[in-house]
């Protein structure tokens, strides 16, 4: 456990190291980049090789910062929050993975990445909301520079509204915590301190705080209606970044619902349950209509990201550990399955065809002319459809049974949402794929595209390997979440339901 | 003995058979490729017979069971088990898939590929004949639409992207919610175990405990996953994907589709539906009664009016499969009332999957050697005299024709025989209509008959080539079957008539 914090340093050292390797050669950048990765990977491999589930926090690191204010660089680690890290070791390696073709600027552009990593990585091991709010912000400016400078359609309006929302999102919760901070007294930021003083505040303070800090989080996690900057970020982000964004990003916004809003303001949370239900259902159904018509083959993933995190949402919703675990899995589970569709789309694809448009990629044979990304696409698409088999089956399933227990009719109307995930998904890959077919499937297409590179079948291979164990071992991450959620702070919130 | 996973070996072989075949496409000639991919598909009926052997069909309970814990978190089991019905459907599955390769594995592009594909089917289909666990169930389940959409769409007709995409959503749409079904459950009972799930039902502790915020709910669970079962089966109206399905399907694919996969809803009725809710089946029998009545007489008569052959041979499956359902919601309806009746009725049902299997998948054959002969061709009127030209061919279609019909001596005789004798004696109003559908069968397949293989010689008829050995070797091991069956039917009965009559006596 407590490799855990090095993996900050680990980004940032690595973030600087790629930036001088960066002027020398972009090789170079690139070897330090995956280097970087691999070895925060390994730590929290490592660190999760010796964890000891247990209830509650476990501190990592509590120094004193800002004595004066009451704050203090505290890292603490449980179940959720390990899980998350896991996550993004995954996801940075295979970014850097897939973002080895960038020739322009290298070095910045794994500087800017690794940078973006650290951030997150502080965000989940935050046991401070004052440091959780800087890591917050520290993830933001990267993500800026990433899309605006190596993006591709449309990126300085994308990476302009991603930016302001997630500002705006960061305000909220700042206005939220401050207010928080000054109805305790002042005491300090952190996560314990402030759940103990909450228990004082007044049912308006509660009601109040939660809906600045929650919506805060949530815009990020892409809720409905705050979801738009999610697709269009996306599609503007160069691969590996859309992959970060996807993966581990809008997982800061439901990592942050989870851990701060949710447990610090109880009664706010229960008054809003049924709202947030019900955003994230027609999130869920929404987004996957969206998905459905959308003409630009990224797009499709884009709002596919949107509709399977109102699941996470609804699984936080329903509030039961059942539910609650299942949201986590989702959360890990969406964090690979989405990284695995944009790498196929945006860089197998689109880095070799120049289109990504539908009908465009509907007049090649593209299941012949790149057949490893054609299975690829297809297996990521048959756990996106949530097929059982996949993480996101169990994740999906035991969101669906949480759910049922808390509100039948929540868990009626998010089933819908299975069935237009599979639409748009099939859809997605007759079209893209294998819109000109026939049964000559072995026989070479007469203009090779480039062939598929190491990175890209290491990368691809590494992803869908995540995937499959956990559609099948869904126990390895749920043994982690479930004791977790058994910590006072979260019995409290949780109702009920066989655990 | 007990010792080895007869039924995992069962299931994974096609499975790993197909990675091997996949993985090696390319460095193996397609002759031996052909040939790896029949002795893989071989393997189910070896495997299967051997369960025969060990098989005691006094027990009625499940026998050569596999559990081990899975998924702790959810409370999964791999639990995998036997009992007669599902034995009968893993030999129809051991007979259709070697038949369909080696009859069609000739003519397709890109054997290995297709083979690899039509393994992975035979593994999904198996592994859901033996699940008893619904989470491996459902992978089996689920995963079996895949290969199925990819044979279809890539193997397929000008109309296979629509008809393939159509067959996946209508099933996925069922299983959602057959999925949410499960869902309630077991956030109810705690336990995805079919065998648990259905000794909880029997007490009547169930249905307490799903008790959710009205009388409703248990019966809205009951829905959710009775329309995924329906979808599958197909249970009229829920048919429409079925006809362009099969219709657009290469040859291969239609006849495990229909020999094959649609057994697959009739079984999880059987295994799923029944045990766990038997309350509410029997609540909901009589309104399910006429949908089956509309299956069998709105499926033949629907058959009756089509001009391609395909699709002719698709709706008589339907009719067919309906008469499955038809026993089934008659015996649930009816209770305790009858019990020879209902033992009568569903042991029927359980050769009548197996005979339709052969009937049927025999029938997409000889529809396919008309349609590979005329260069796609595969109309009514586009075939004349075919008999003068290929007698042989002829012959053996008939048979299987005959056999579809139900005549005496063959082997769907049998089963719509207990069918109707059942029927009558639980609900005589539904058999009288359902003989509407036996006539209709007559009428269509009659002229089936007549069109394509009497008259002078015309259009494609002309010149027909008759069967060459491959063909011939196709045919044979169904049409023998066919006779075998009509002829001695204890043959299979003897495996399921004490499960029948233990279902028939339990029934509330």
């Amino acid at each position: 456990m407590n490799a855990l914090p090095c993996t900050i340093y680990v980004a940032f050292t690595g973030a600087f190291l790629a930036l001088v390797a960066g002027a020398r050669s972009a090789q170079a950048a690139r070897v330090v980049a995956l280097l970087t990765a691999l070895t925060l990977w390994g730590l929290t491999l490592y660190a999760a090789s010796g964890f000891v589930p247990a209830a509650g926090l476990q501190d990592l690191v509590n120094l004193p910062w800002i004595p004066q204010l009451g704050i203090n660089y505290h890292l603490a680690a449980d179940g959720i929050s390990l899980t998350l890290m896991v996550l993004t070791g995954l996801a940075a390696t295979t970014g850097v993975l897939f973002s080895w073709n960038i020739e322009e600027r290298t070095g910045e552009f794994f500087a800017l990445y690794l940078s973006l990593i650290g951030g997150v990585c502080g965000v989940f091991l935050s046991a401070d909301v004052f440091v959780l709010f800087v890591f917050y912000e520290i993830a933001i400016v990267p993500k800026y520079f990433l899309i605006a400078k190596w993006g591709s359609t449309n990126r300085e309006y994308g990476a302009m509204k991603l930016v302001l929302y997630s500002f705006a999102g960061s305000a909220l919760v700042l206005a939220g915590m401050l207010w928080a901070y000054a109805a305790s007294g002042g005491q300090g930021f952190g996560l314990a301190q402030l759940a103990m003083a909450a228990a004082d505040f007044t049912r308006t303070q509660q009601l109040g705080m939660f809906a600045l800090v929650f919506t805060g989080f949530a815009v990020l996690a892409g809720m409905f209606p705050f979801h738009t900057w999610a697709p269009t970020g996306h599609v503007a982000a160069p691969t590996g970044a859309s992959m970060l964004l996807a993966g581990v990003v809008m997982k800061l916004g439901a990592y942050g619902c989870l851990r701060v809003a949710m447990p610090l303001f109880p009664v706010g949370f229960e008054f809003f349950q049924p709202v947030i239900a019900w955003l994230a259902i027609t999130g869920i159904l929404y987004a996957g209509f969206v998905a459905l018509v959308q003409e630009d083959f990224k797009f499709v993933i884009g709002y596919s990201s949107v509709s399977h995190m109102g699941f996470v949402l609804l699984g936080l919703a329903a509030a039961n550990a059942t539910a609650v675990s299942g949201a986590v899995l989702q959360m890990f589970s969406h964090g690979v399955i989405a990284g695995l569709l944009f790498a196929v789309v945006g860089r197998m694809v689109y880095e070799r065809t120049h289109t990504r448009h539908l009908m465009d990629l509907k007049a090649m044979p593209l299941h012949r002319l790149i057949p490893f990304a054609a299975v690829v696409f297809v297996l990521a698409g048959l756990a996106s459809m949530g097929l059982p088999g996949f993480s996101g089956f169990p994740a999906e399933l035991t969101i669906l049974i949480g759910t049922w227990q808390t509100k039948p009719l929540w868990a009626l109307a998010a089933a819908g949402g299975v069935l237009v995930a599979a639409a748009f998904t099939l859809r997605a890959i007759q079209v893209s794929f294998f819109g000109r077919t026939g049964p000559d499937v072995c026989t070479e297409a007469p203009h090779p595209l480039p062939p598929i590179t190491w990175p890209e079948k290491a990368g691809a291979l590494l992803l869908l390997g995540a995937t499959i164990y956990l559609g099948l071992c869904p126990d390895t991450l749920l043994d982690w979440i479930r004791p977790a959620l058994h910590s006072p702070v979260f019995q409290a919130l949780l109702s009920g339901g066989p655990s | 003995m007990n010792s080895w996973p007869l039924l995992s070996w069962l299931v994974f072989t096609p499975w790993v058979g197909a990675l091997l075949v996949f993985v090696l496409r390319s460095r193996l000639p397609e002759n031996l490729a052909r040939a790896l991919v029949l002795l893989l598909s071989l393997s189910t009926i070896a495997l299967g017979a051997c369960a025969t052997a060990h098989f005691d069909p006094a027990v009625t309970g499940m026998q050569l069971i596999e559990k081990h814990a899975w998924i702790s978190a959810l409370n999964v089991n791999y639990h995998l088990g036997l009992d007669g019905l599902s034995l009968v459907l893993i030999l129809l599955t051991g007979i259709i898939s070697p038949v369909a390769l080696y009859g069609t594995l000739r003519h397709v592009r890109c054997p290995a590929i297709y083979g690899a594909l039509f393994l992975v089917l035979q593994g999904s289909a198996l592994g859901v004949f033996v699940a008893l666990d619904f989470f491996p169930w459902f992978v089996f389940w689920e995963l079996s639409l895949i290969p199925a959409f990819f044979l279809m769409k890539l193997w397929g007709g000008p109309g296979a992207s629509r008809a393939a995409y159509q067959f996946v959503i209508y099933t996925i749409g069922g299983s959602a919610f057959m999925l949410l079904g499960f869902a309630a459950l077991y956030a109810a009972a705690g336990t995805f175990d079919f065998v648990e799930l259905a000794a909880l039902a029997r007490d009547g502790t169930l249905a307490a405990k799903l008790g959710g915020p009205g009388a409703f709910w248990p019966q809205a669970v009951f829905l959710g996953v009775l329309l995924g079962l329906a979808v599958k089966v197909p249970l009229f109206p829920f048919h429409t994907w079925l006809p362009p399905a099969y219709a657009e399907a290469p040859t291969g694919a239609s006849m495990f589709l229909t020999g094959v996969m649609s057994k697959m809803g009739v079984y999880g009725f059987l295994r799923i539906l029944w045990p766990i809710f038997p309350a509410p089946l029997q609540a909901a029998a009589t309104p399910l009664l006429w949908l089956a009545l509309g299956g069998v007489v709105l499926g033949a008569f629907a058959a009756l009016k089509q001009t391609d052959l395909k699709r002719m041979v698709a709706y008589s499956s339907i009719n067919h499969l309906s008469y499955c359902l038809l026993a089934l919601f008659a015996v649930a309806a009816a209770g305790s009332t009858n019990p020879a009746a209902s033992a009568a009725a569903l042991s029927g049902t359980v050769l009548q999957l197996f005979n339709h299997g052969l009937s049927a998948a025999a029938l997409f054959y000889c529809v396919g050697i008309l349609e590979q002969r005329s260069g796609g061709k595969r109309g009514l009127a586009d075939f004349g005299g075919v008999r003068s030209a290929a007698p042989l061919f002829a012959g053996l279609c008939g048979i299987a024709m005959f056999s579809s019909i139900g005549l005496p001596g063959l082997n769907g005789f049998v089963g719509e025989f207990l069918i109707f004798r059942g029927v009558f004696g639980l609900a005589p109003w539904a058999a009288s209509v359902a003989t509407l559908g036996l006539l209709a069968t007559a009428l269509f397949l009659l002229t089936f008959w007549q069109r394509v293989f009497h008259g002078p010689a015309a259009g494609a008829g002309v010149n027909f080539r008759d069967l060459d050995r491959g063909e011939l070797l196709t045919l044979l091991p169904l049409i023998t079957l066919m006779f075998l069956l009509g002829l001695v039917p204890q043959l299979l009965a003897g495996l399921i008539n004490p499960l029948v009559t233990t279902w028939a006596a339990t029934l509330p």
